[in-house]
């Protein structure tokens, strides 16, 4: 299993005015490898929708690259995703890679029926494909995400929020990519469908040997899904490792304390939460950005800003102290 | 059922149902909120839970006045909010007050954030000068742990969400109320200061010898300040209580099939625990306004030819009512 996307000390700001920057991702590196689902976790605010749109270049003013390089290995070739033109990343988007973005069932066009929808999204990828085929296929997805044939026929606006979220995802599997970006895929569904949604792209992902990376601030979720766990703070990938290795060993001050303080069913413990508010991305503060709100800052923190160091096998964290957290 | 001690009942919903007409469905009658009934005594708590589009915020809206219901009334104190005048209105007004899911939308961007403590102070005259209302409003904010001094002359975009959401707590505070109806108060909020904001209702409750209402999609916060108050739990399918009993024995033992789907549903923060189950994907919301049987018939694993042909009553069972035909079985009576 090789690497499939690279990213190097990826930088991406939001100009406000002149010389003034939202500092949205700042010097982001980060490798997955092919078949695996990684999980992108953090509190709003803290960069996790600009990384996906840097993955998958859609910038747009705005937001601008500050500085880094995206790589997608395909068949052998490392491909600089930010150098590409409009044209070649055509050539990527959809067959590549997909997206699910944020707010997904609104992206449908709304003039279309579904089955039309569907049909050109598959037309644009699979073009040696016969018809009958690509109704075999498209039946099939419909109805291991519990959806009847009949929403074929009918137009987004027909169906309700959740049925129009699973149409989403099924576009962005059918094509059978080598890498699907999900943002918030489940945000505001409901229990049984987001459970039913997220089973479905991890099967997906896992027969296809396909890389699903999963933005999502619910840790539950990330707990549920994911194989290897990315934790943001503002801006930054702080600590990132084995989904498992995380939970059962949380390095960084930031992950424990947000791991701590989720209530759980059947804990009867009383919990406390984080003090303190995330800071402004445009002045971040100096040194360790998690500095003003952790219990066990000192003068380094407050100067030198932690690099991301192994610290327990594929297990890497940002920051000075990890090794005494857990005393 | 708790909290059965001499506390006075406060507020008692009985068969409250409310129906909304929509000409979208040729003029057919959609039932938010289907006879849902539930009382809430002094300084204790009441969690209702539900799905989105369970009715839930039609009940809060109800709870506080807001909206009539179409069948059932609503007493507080034993007479009926709707049929309330003049002083007595502005009273129940005062004591009833609402904390809303969005802290952005519930404070106006182009005004302070102390205007809105100030005008509920003096609307319900609970200080007759300025000074004095400023004096209670440091006095409330110190109590829920913040400093006046970093809340006079800002605006609401100077505050995270978090902080925002307690201002506006703080002001409900400021009417002195007795129960607060809280909807949806920590889903706006970030994961790790979630906790906290549940933690100050339960200071508050004993503060104030108030009640509260929690209304929540969440059900694990729904637990964490439910065993915390000893709270009584109602869980909301489609517009009906479908489960209701103390939270300790709803959510760690659930007995209709709709509350132990939802709790399997409900992704656990431990990858040692991973769902076991796939999930029923809800198929045929087509059909959503079926007019006869139970609502949840078509989703149910259990459902018997009875499910689809009447509406099952609410059986008492160990100290809970559960609406499903299982509970006559287990011996459950009416």
């Amino acid at each position: 299993m090789g690497r499939i996307i690279e990213l190097q000390n990826v930088s991406a700001y939001y100009k406000i005015g002149r010389e003034l920057y939202v500092r949205a991702v700042d010097g982001v590196s980060l490798s997955v490898e092919e078949g695996k689902i990684l999980g992108i976790a953090g509190e709003s605010g803290c960069g996790k929708t600009t990384l996906i749109k840097v993955c998958t270049a859609s910038i747009k003013p705005p937001l601008t690259v500050a500085g880094g390089n995206v790589f997608y290995y395909m068949e052998g070739k490392r491909i600089a995703l930010l150098a590409l033109n409009e044209k070649e990343l055509r050539r990527l988007r959809w067959k590549f890679f997909t997206l699910v973005p944020q707010a997904a069932m609104n992206s449908l066009n709304p003039v279309k029926k579904v089955g039309a929808i569907f049909s050109e999204t598959l037309r644009a990828c699979i073009r040696s494909m016969d018809k009958a085929r690509i109704k075999e296929i498209v039946h099939e997805c419909l109805h291991s995400l519990g959806l009847p044939s009949e929403v074929l026929g009918m137009y987004p606006c027909q169906l309700s929020g959740g049925m129009k979220q699973r149409i989403v995802v099924a576009l962005a599997t059918i094509t059978i990519p080598k890498v699907i970006f999900c943002d918030e895929p489940t945000t505001g569904l409901d229990l049984v469908t987001q459970k039913g949604i997220l089973q479905f792209l991890q099967e997906k992902a896992k027969a296809a040997n396909s890389t699903l990376i999963l933005v999502s601030h619910d840790i539950g979720i990330q707990a549920q899904v994911t194989d290897i766990l990315a934790i943001a703070y503002a801006g930054k990938i702080v600590e990132i490792g084995p989904t498992e290795e995380i939970f059962a060993r949380p390095l960084h001050p930031y992950t424990i304390k947000l791991i701590s303080s989720l209530p759980i069913i059947g804990d009867r413990s009383s919990k406390a939460g984080l003090v303190g508010t995330p800071p402004s991305l445009i002045r971040p503060p100096q040194g360790c950005r998690f500095h003003p709100r952790c219990v066990l800052a000192e003068d380094i923190c407050e100067r030198k800003e932690p690099p991301l160091i192994e610290r327990r096998p594929n297990h890497y964290v940002a920051c000075f102290k990890s090794g005494e957290v857990r005393g | 059922m708790i909290g059965l001690g001499k506390e006075k009942t406060l507020l008692d919903l009985r068969g409250v149902t409310r129906v909304f007409r929509t000409g979208l469905y040729l003029g057919a009658a959609f039932r938010a909120v289907d006879d849902v009934s539930f009382c809430i005594r002094e300084k204790t708590c009441e969690i209702v839970a539900g799905e989105s589009g369970s009715g839930k915020s039609t009940l809060a809206k109800m709870a506080l006045g807001i909206l009539r219901p179409s069948a059932g009334e609503v007493l507080y104190k034993g007479r009926n909010i709707f049929r309330l005048r003049g002083r007595e209105k502005k009273e129940f007004k005062r004591e009833v007050q609402p904390v809303f899911q969005d802290p952005y939308e519930t404070f106006s961007p182009f005004r302070k954030v102390t205007d809105y403590l100030e005008a509920t102070v003096l609307n319900f005259g609970i200080a007759k000068s300025k000074k004095e209302a400023i004096r209670l409003i440091d006095d409330r904010l110190r109590r829920m742990g913040m400093d006046p001094q970093e809340v006079h002359g800002k605006f609401p975009h100077e505050f995270s969400g978090g902080q925002l959401q307690r201002l506006s707590i703080a002001r409900a505070l400021m009417a002195n109320p007795r129960l607060l109806v809280a909807d949806e108060p920590v889903s706006m909020v970030d994961a790790s200061v979630r906790v906290d904001i549940l933690a100050l209702f339960v200071e508050l409750m004993a503060d104030f010898n108030m009640s509260v209402i929690y209304i929540t999609h969440d059900l694990s916060t729904a637990y964490y300040l439910g065993v915390q108050t000893n709270a009584e739990i109602v869980i909301m399918y489609r517009g009906e209580c479908v489960e209701k009993g103390s939270v300790e024995e709803v959510l760690i033992n659930p007995l209709h099939p709709y509350s132990k789907m939802l709790l399997d549903a409900l992704p656990e923060p431990n990858p040692q625990r991973k769902w076991t189950s796939r999930a029923r994907l809800p198929s045929l919301t087509l059909k959503e306004f079926r007019k006869t049987g139970c609502k949840f018939a078509e989703r149910c694993q259990y459902a018997a030819q009875i499910c689809f042909e009447k509406r099952p009553p609410s059986f008492y069972v160990d100290n809970r009512a559960v609406r499903c035909w299982i509970m006559e079985e287990k011996g459950g009576t009416p």
